[in-house]
């Protein structure tokens, strides 16, 4: 029964990837990859870049910034734009907020999180973006299992969960109004692992808070989040040096990492598959409610 | 590690949930911190146990009315494939969630509660998957600790099915008697059933074999983008991108452009990791001919010896999914693969009842969920086969031109 024309599964998922990716660029006027320095926005870059061999990503990269950022992700971002010699788009929420388009969160707990949604339908809106590609994936948050690989936003930026197009076979449709625009996913049939164990084979560069390393942080609702400027005490909560890493990059306030020694790519994959609690269950942002994640996304968010 | 698509529909009381909780949970696939979501929002609703249908239901909508609204995609993998799950509700105005999920399933997992066999809606999810050509079904027959695992229940179902299931298209069913709430037949044999000598449903789920469910016979590449890097080191290159639809194609095939007609030579077949010797579904390429000739988007490359049809009037079985029918004589985008032309419905041949499969001759009035066959004529020429020999080039969905809003699909048969 053997077969030599069949692909593995991690060759299927990225063909489906650069297919999707492709419809994104033929059937849009002005695209966009949304990189936040992560790993799954590293992933669809470097399949973008697969998608157009030869020529180079025909889009650029949009990062939105929130201010809070760890150093080391917006080096990596450089470094990786000049390598690839295309255009980076940089939406600032700091200047969100300095021109009153936005209003900082008070509290203990504050994060600019929320935040970034002014600041992304902005940036999407002043360079007339019609598709936003980003990589979020569906095996993350249950609102996300029913997104669509073209997910289409009104004019206000908004998704409705219960008005989504329906989406059968390959056949992707792109088509809307003025002013309003897409986002689009091309990894949404990946998981975790999938993730990891394609980064370990096509051996991609992932920014150095991924591996294990010495930091100081401090111990906040079952996570090692990282002490930093912005971070502010509660009674209590003492700052400790840590062996730790984090499984997801966001926002250096809401970000939680975990102990461990796994500074290798490999270790890294036996670490998440042996793994028994999922990678947002380390993000303050999604504990906020059942339904947080949707709440965020019907208003904008990534 | 190859991947399995498959599509799971069910009621609320067949125990569809349970099922796809238990293949996560024994899978591994359910995370601690996701189970104690579920069983904290369990014990807010009030209820006695955990109720695994909120890791699925996560729309607000959803869990406030307590019913699937939308297909959702689950995962889950073992050491010998990786699952994808399009879980779709069972009730009937969900048929557009019904065939959007079977429309990317290599097979349908149909559940039937072993108290009361083959009912209405096992025959609504079973003709679909038929309509929609998925290759295998495995009917698994649940709540057998109900009925003191019996093998004349069983049996008694089994044989209903089959004479039923003679009636549709489907090339391989199996059949499973399992307890999904026990875990019976799931992933172990059960030790209550000794009288079934066939395999668990997990086993058969890692072991059916699905490398010809692609068609490796006719060679088709619909070009999504024409590649051209305007940088020194490639100044002449051109690369059509696509997927490879069909068959398989290798550098020095003779091929046609459709629908122009133009013949030429494949070059070479690239990809960023370098060329290829042979390119088949669902490979990602580039294709480059010998010959500097005119391709664009929604062309398709087909070998000279194998060709697909080339037309204007196009019969086709249609799923209505918006809430508005057809409004008379309009016209619609039609999308086939990456070719998209204008089109009319000319007539509405007859409905299709889902649950008796009878012909409905005198009703021609299509309204959302309804299944129809229609004739179609398209401003340009559409480039096909019927969806029987290719799911992707026999394959469609229409486009509303005022809304733009994705209000049917639809599968060719001439």
């Amino acid at each position: 029964m053997f077969n030599k024309y069949y692909l593995n599964h991690l060759q299927e998922l990225e063909s489906e990837a650069i297919y999707v990716i492709r419809e994104v660029a033929a059937q849009f006027d002005r695209p966009a990859i949304l990189f936040s320095g992560g790993k799954d926005s590293i992933v669809v870059t470097h399949l973008a870049r697969k998608a157009f061999w030869p020529a180079r990503i025909p889009m650029p990269l949009i990062h939105i910034d929130t201010g809070h950022n760890f150093s080391e992700t917006i080096e990596f971002r450089d470094e990786l734009v000049s390598a690839l010699g295309i255009q980076l788009i940089v939406g600032s929420v700091q200047q969100a907020i300095d021109k009153g388009r936005a209003v900082e969160e008070q509290g203990i707990n504050a994060s600019r999180n929320e935040l970034q949604i002014v600041s992304l339908l902005d940036t999407i809106e002043e360079h007339k973006i019609d598709a936003a590609m980003g990589g979020a994936r569906r095996d993350e948050e249950k609102a996300r299992a029913k997104e669509r690989f073209f997910s289409h936003r009104d004019e206000f930026g908004q998704w409705d969960p219960k008005n989504q197009r329906p989406e059968l076979w390959n056949i992707f449709n792109g088509r809307k109004r003025m002013g309003e625009h897409f986002r689009v996913f091309p990894i949404s049939n990946w998981t975790e692992m999938d993730v990891w164990n394609y980064i370990l084979e096509e051996n991609l560069a992932i920014p150095s808070l991924y591996f294990a390393h010495h930091r100081e942080a401090i111990y906040r609702d079952g996570t090692w989040l990282p002490n930093s400027e912005f971070l502010v005490l509660r009674e209590g909560e003492k700052i400790e040096t840590k062996y730790m890493r984090f499984r997801t990059l966001g926002d250096i306030t809401i970000t939680g990492g975990i102990e461990s020694d796994a500074d290798t790519l490999e270790k890294i994959v036996v670490e998440v598959s042996a793994t028994r609690s999922t990678e947002r269950g380390m993000r303050s942002d999604d504990k906020r409610s059942d339904t947080s994640m949707e709440d965020r996304k019907k208003q904008g968010y990534f | 590690m190859e991947l399995l698509r498959f599509t799971t529909a069910g009621s609320v009381d067949d125990g569809k949930s349970t099922l796809i909780g238990r293949l996560l949970y024994d899978s591994k696939s359910i995370f601690e911190d996701q189970m104690e979501a579920v069983k904290q929002s369990s014990e807010r609703k009030g209820l006695q146990h955990v109720d695994l249908s909120l890791l699925t239901d996560g729309l607000r909508s959803e869990r406030e009315q307590g019913i699937t609204i939308d297909v959702a995609y689950r995962y889950f993998a073992t050491p010998k494939r990786k699952f994808i799950i399009a879980d779709t509700p069972g009730h009937i105005q969900y048929t557009r969630n019904m065939v959007t999920g079977a429309s990317t399933s290599n097979l349908a997992l149909v559940l039937i509660d072993a108290r009361h066999g083959v009912i209405e809606q096992t025959c609504r999810h079973s003709f679909i998957a038929s309509l929609l050509k998925i290759p295998h079904i495995i009917v698994c027959v649940n709540k057998m600790d109900l009925v003191d695992y019996s093998e004349q229940v069983f049996n008694k179902v089994v044989e209903q099915y089959h004479e039923f299931a003679s009636k549709l298209d489907i090339k391989d069913i199996r059949y499973i008697p399992i307890s999904a709430l026990d875990g019976d037949n799931v992933v172990n044999h059960s030790e209550n059933m000794t009288w079934y000598k066939g395999a668990s449903l997990l086993n058969t789920l890692e072991t059916i074999h699905i490398g010809s469910d692609e068609n490796h016979l006719d060679a088709r590449f619909p070009v999504q983008t024409v590649i051209r890097p305007h940088a020194d080191e490639y100044h002449d290159y051109r690369g059509y991108a696509g997927r490879v639809a069909g068959g398989i194609f290798r550098p020095g095939d003779n091929i046609t452009i459709l629908p122009s007609g133009l013949t030429s030579k494949i070059k070479s077949i690239d990809t960023f990791d370098g060329p290829v010797l042979e390119a088949f579904p669902p490979m990602s390429v580039s294709i480059c001919l010998e010959d500097d000739i005119d391709v664009s988007r929604g062309d398709m490359i087909v070998k000279n010896n194998n060709q697909p049809e080339v037309g204007q009037d196009i019969d086709v079985l249609m799923c209505w999914m918006s809430a508005k029918g057809p409004r008379p004589g309009a016209k619609y985008y039609l999308k086939s693969t990456t070719r998209e032309v204008m089109a009319i419905i000319k007539e509405v041949i007859y409905k299709i009842d889902i649950n008796t499969m009878q012909r409905l001759d005198q009703d021609t009035d299509i309204k959302m969920n309804d299944m129809a066959r229609v004739r179609m004529r398209t401003t340009r020429p559409l480039i096909f086969d019927e969806y029987r020999r290719n799911r992707i080039t026999g394959s469609l969905i229409l486009v509303d031109e005022a809304t733009n809003e994705t209000v049917a699909a639809g599968t060719i048969h001439a």
